[in-house]
């Protein structure tokens, strides 16, 4: 009854797991052997991934595909499961894991040790997050992720990097005992982890139950929240991302999604529609959260005197974004929001990436001394020798640097050409469909922050584009390796293919989201039949 | 047994958050220790606290969750002790680097100006 491609399930798994084993094993010498593993693991996940969204969005079969580990029934067995959301994390993962792997392989891989294996640790915790279908594997494969993220995070050593790692692990170590208490508060009072289980039984439960219930999803959602860096929880993000080496930051970037994917998979599917009288419990506050978040977030953009931190705030206003959108709880916009998620994310990634080609070879300190000469008025005497430099062509250097950086702040900022806009409009033309009267002051707010955060946004890229290209005063170009900035220029191409080609796109999100707001298909899909035994006879088998 | 096993976890979560507060990194590490005690006992409790049960039911009895001892709980904290057991020695790790590299103890890495 199985076959093979029944097994491709949990390859993405498996692959990272004995990729990063075997490069431990091989040793941190033969840093070339295991540069060479890490790029086929890397590329055989991207090839995986592509063939699971395939499978996943063929019409000829349930969108749902169900591993269950060692073949037990549903409600004992590990399962994982494969539906369209966790394909499209999957995919994205790895194309932000080839991307941030290459780049590593010029420079940053040699820097400290052991790179590749929690390179893959990290993936396979990523890629374990997506698939599974019960909560405390959700746990487990959360604390796979966050392990290697510390690691990649203090990647290259450094005061610095310590320092903010050190807050960085504190947090998230605080976060999991929340993650913990809260799983457990569900599973003492619903008796069940699996996610199809919880879906069916939290609908049953008692009044005096419920509250309990809904607590313990609280104390969860904090501890996501904590992840997704909402704003009275994020506050450790900004440092973090700028103090974490570039390819790992790139592939921070999607570690704070993960939050998002979480919130979204558990939310809709426990308090869905079909929950009863729990139906829709804490929407509101992801709206408000979001709200502040990416109020948050753009004054942060604004303040900010550090390219790095700047890519810090932006993360934060996604993060905003994405809350308040799938917060509204309307199918249309939850799809317009997966859409923003996949094209934000490769923007930011390839931000992160872009910065550290640019701040290369400037010294310490400018952007500060450049925004305080901005504000003071000072050292604006022109050049002498001005009449010079006149006529110099552009190296080819910065002229793609320029053009990359020009072309993630059309995205971030979410300005027409660019797949940002396009993003933005899928989430707030479905909430203006209605006749204007009948809009609510959320969706007013909505439509503001959006508004003024792409407007921070503008601005401050602005003025980190002007330091960094045009005041450049000492002339020197960088020196760039195409496998740098090759990277960058393939993350902001699937941008662009985004916005050349939506209409697949959208329609996949659309399909994603509608089967994520009726989680019927996905409880039938990991529990077929669904004759669910009671639960005192569930142990005794 | 409840009240003293809630005591138990009341009185670990508090002193727990407490030490989670204090501005140097030992203290921090011991309020994690605390707490993730605390949380591990919680989640223990969640099965049913009762002595002298077994997980696995006689062969024959009817399955009742008043007989037995309800094994799930037991298993998530098995898996919990040795996470945060890993997750402890590596936070002590990047603890003493950062003694090394900033030659404090303050979680910011430099004392406060008094």
């Amino acid at each position: 009854m199985i076959s093979w491609m029944d097994h491709l399930t949990i390859a993405p798994i498996v692959i990272p797991l004995l990729a990063g084993t075997l490069m431990i094993l091989i040793g941190e010498r033969r840093r070339g052997l295991n540069a060479a593993l890490g790029l086929t693991s890397a590329i055989a996940l991207l090839i995986l991934a592509a063939m699971l969204l395939w499978m996943a969005d063929s019409a000829d079969n349930t969108a749902v595909r169900t591993y269950r580990l060692g073949n037990w029934p549903s409600l004992f067995a590990i399962v994982l499961v494969l539906d369209r959301l966790s394909a499209l994390m999957l995919l994205l993962t790895s194309v932000l894991g080839v991307a941030a792997l290459v780049f590593s392989l010029a420079r940053w891989h040699r820097v400290g040790a052991h790179f590749h294996p929690l390179f893959q640790f990290q993936l396979m915790g990523l890629n374990g997050a997506f698939l599974t279908g019960d909560l405390f594997n959700l746990f487990v494969f959360f604390e796979v992720m966050l392990a290697a993220s510390y690691g990649l995070a203090l990647h290259g050593s450094g005061a610095l990097r310590v320092r903010a790692g050190l807050h960085y692990i504190i947090i998230n170590l605080t976060a999991s005992l929340l993650f913990l208490i809260g799983v457990s508060v569900i599973y003492g009072i619903a008796g069940t982890l699996n996610m199809a289980d919880l879906a069916e039984r939290i609908p049953a439960l008692a009044a005096e139950d419920r509250a309990l219930v809904e607590t313990g999803a609280a104390i969860l959602g904090v501890a996501l929240l904590i992840k997704t860096a909402m704003w009275p929880l994020g506050f450790w993000l900004p440092t973090t991302y700028a103090a974490a080496s570039a390819p790992a930051a790139a592939i921070l970037s999607i570690l704070s999604k993960v939050g998002i994917y979480a919130v979204l998979r558990l939310w809709l599917l426990l308090f869905g529609d079909a929950a009863g009288a729990s139906a829709g419990v804490g929407g509101f506050w992801l709206l408000i959260g979001g709200l502040l978040t990416i109020a948050f977030g753009s004054v942060a953009l604004l303040a900010t005197q550090n390219t790095a931190r700047l890519a810090g705030a932006t993360v934060l206003v996604s993060s905003g974004t994405l809350l308040a959108a799938i917060g509204a709880g309307q199918v249309a916009v939850t799809g317009g929001a997966l859409f923003y998620l996949v094209s934000s994310v490769l923007a930011i990634a390839s931000f992160f990436l872009l910065i550290e080609l640019i701040e290369r070879g400037r010294d310490l300190g400018a952007d500060v001394l450049a925004v305080t000469r901005e504000a003071f008025g000072e050292g604006d005497d022109e050049d002498l020798d001005e009449g010079e430099e006149v006529g110099v062509a552009i190296p080819a250097t910065t002229a793609i640097l320029g053009m990359s950086f020009m072309g993630c702040a059309l995205v971030l900022s979410g300005l027409p050409p660019l797949s940002g806009f396009l993003a933005k409009f899928a989430i707030l033309a479905p909430l203006f469909g209605q006749s204007v009267s009948s809009l609510s002051a959320t969706t007013w707010a909505l439509l503001a922050a959006l508004v003024v955060s792409g407007m921070a946004t503008i601005i401050a890229m602005t003025r980190a584009g002007i330091d960094a290209f045009w005041v450049s005063s000492d002339g020197t170009v960088p020196r760039v390796r195409l496998t740098e900035i090759g990277p960058v220029v393939g993350l902001l191409a699937l941008g662009v293919a985004l916005a050349v080609k939506p209409a697949p796109v959208l329609q996949y999100m659309q399909a994603t989201a509608q089967s994520l707001h009726a989680p019927q298909d996905y409880v039938r899909g990991v529990l077929p039949g669904r004759e669910l035994p009671p639960p005192t006879a569930g142990g005794a088998r | 047994m409840e009240a003293i096993v809630a005591l138990a976890i009341g009185v670990l979560t508090g002193s727990g958050i407490w030490l989670l507060l204090r501005p140097r990194t030992f203290q921090v590490i011991m309020g994690l220790s605390l707490l993730s005690y605390a949380v591990n006992l919680f989640i223990f409790s969640t099965g049913g606290l009762r002595t002298g049960a077994a997980p696995i039911i006689e062969r024959g009895a009817a399955g009742s969750l008043a007989q037995y001892a309800d094994p799930t709980p037991q298993a998530l904290v098995l898996t919990a002790i040795v996470i945060s057991f890993a997750t402890t020695a590596l936070f002590l790790v990047v603890l003493l680097a950062a003694r090394g590299l900033t030659g404090t103890d303050h979680v910011d890495g430099r004392e406060r100006d008094r």
